[in-house]
């Protein structure tokens, strides 16, 4: 035995003093404030500052349960030995989630793709291309800057009844993990294909099959590099 | 590499040690929301600093930017004792408190309360709490306290000894005073 120790006094300030728990939000506070400081350039985060302030506003408001989610999220994320992709998709159902609970779903909010492309000029140095496929039964609903993997992304949302569909795209990187054709990550249909110019990450709750079919609407309406032909458009 | 890859490895290393951050910081501050704010802006730091990490167990590392950061956080507020000070502080035993250890009574003996056990943690000046709460309840090794602490591993040794008479005295009265 070490003679240094003293087992007696040890035991009693093992059984008796307290370990006090970091609480959940704190775990939340420190990864919005590494991944805000992580954000390269400062116009990006001059752009993203308010974005930030948001989420912190709502997160000190005393949402407990959701910052129990997010951390329970965080904590499977981290222990968790994942691929490249998955950990990415992950990120993006993580800010699906987070979109339809912080009542912030969109910074412009239009069905219009002529307001919500212009948008996005000035605030991401890419422009994404917008479609409104409300003849598909997939009305646009707006757009809304986020940040994923580490870099600024355009989100555009969607609805299909009462699905809500998030549509991220960011430019083609080739050092980012390319996006799934399909998988399911915590109960959400992750998506995605990437063309010649971006990346397009897509996020339900839809089936799998009408995300599908919905992703093949954006696809065509994509590579048409303009809206589908409107043949029953209202007067 | 891209930043994001440091992010997450960054986070991946450091952030399973956060209930060590936190429990560390919140016997030296004593106040959940200090230490809150304490640790937030320890691991940003930390986060700065993590190329300097070479790697290993990040733990010792990050506790110390913590410690450091609780020691600058009292300092500057001028609360508790936190400078060395050689009569008070000083490794050397004092004779009293040897006879308290050595002493016949076993504390085990009596029914010490959790809140007494607390509170007379509570009372021991921070540079004692500190190798006290990272040796009982953190359960690091000398050399990993030596580490955090930044003081050779004799010191740290000496300096555990010490806590424990002065622990020892105190749940003694304590327990007298019931």
């Amino acid at each position: 035995m070490d003679p240094h120790e003293d087992t007696e006094l040890s035991g009693i300030v093992k059984m008796q003093a307290e370990r006090h728990a970091a609480p959940a939000a704190l775990r939340e506070r420190i990864l919005t404030s590494i991944r805000q400081a992580e954000v390269p350039s400062q116009d990006v985060s001059a752009q993203h500052g308010s974005k930030f302030q948001g989420w912190r506003q709502w997160l000190n408001m005393g949402a407990a349960f959701a910052m129990g989610i997010l951390a329970s999220v965080t904590t499977v994320f981290f222990l968790t030995a994942i691929s490249a992709q998955e950990r990415l998709a992950q990120e993006v159902v993580n800010s699906h989630v987070r979109s339809l609970m912080a009542a912030h779903l969109a910074d412009v909010t239009s069905s219009d793709r002529h307001t919500v492309k212009p948008w996005f000029s000035g605030k991401l140095d890419f422009s994404p291309p917008v479609h409104d496929l409300a003849q598909a039964g997939f009305p646009l609903v707006g757009g809304r800057l986020d940040y994923v993997g580490g870099r600024p992304a355009a989100a555009l949302v969607y609805r299909s009844r009462q699905h809500t569909i998030n549509v991220f795209v960011w430019p083609r990187d080739t050092r980012a993990p390319t996006p799934p054709a399909a998988l399911e990550v915590q109960g959400f249909n992750v998506i995605g294909w990437e063309d010649k110019m971006m990346q397009f990450w897509l996020v339900s709750d839809l089936n799998v099959s009408d995300l599908q079919q919905f992703a093949a609407q954006l696809r065509e309406a994509a590579a048409a590099g303009s809206p589908r032909p409107n043949s029953n458009a209202k007067p | 590499m891209s930043g994001t890859d440091r992010a997450r490895r960054f986070e991946a290393a450091v952030l399973p040690h956060l209930d060590a951050a936190y429990n560390l910081a919140r016997w030296l501050l004593r106040d959940e929301q200090n230490a809150q704010d304490v640790v937030q802006e320890a691991y940003l730091r930390a986060f700065r600093f993590f190329d300097g990490f070479r790697g290993g167990d990040a733990r010792p590392w990050l506790l110390g930017i913590v410690r450091n950061s609780c020691f600058t956080w009292l300092r500057e507020r001028g609360r508790d004792h936190v400078e060395f000070d050689e009569e008070r502080d000083s490794d050397q035993h004092d004779p009293a408190l040897h006879e308290a250890i050595d002493g016949p009574e076993r504390l085990f003996e009596r029914k010490l309360e959790r809140t007494q056990v607390n509170a007379a943690i509570a009372m021991l000046s921070p540079l004692f709490r500190e190798v006290l709460i990272l040796r009982e309840l953190e359960s690091l090794s000398y050399e990993e306290i030596a580490q955090v602490v930044g003081i050779p591993v004799g010191t740290v040794m000496s300096r555990l000894s010490r806590a424990r008479s002065m622990l020892r005295t105190a749940l003694a009265a304590a327990d007298e005073e019931d």
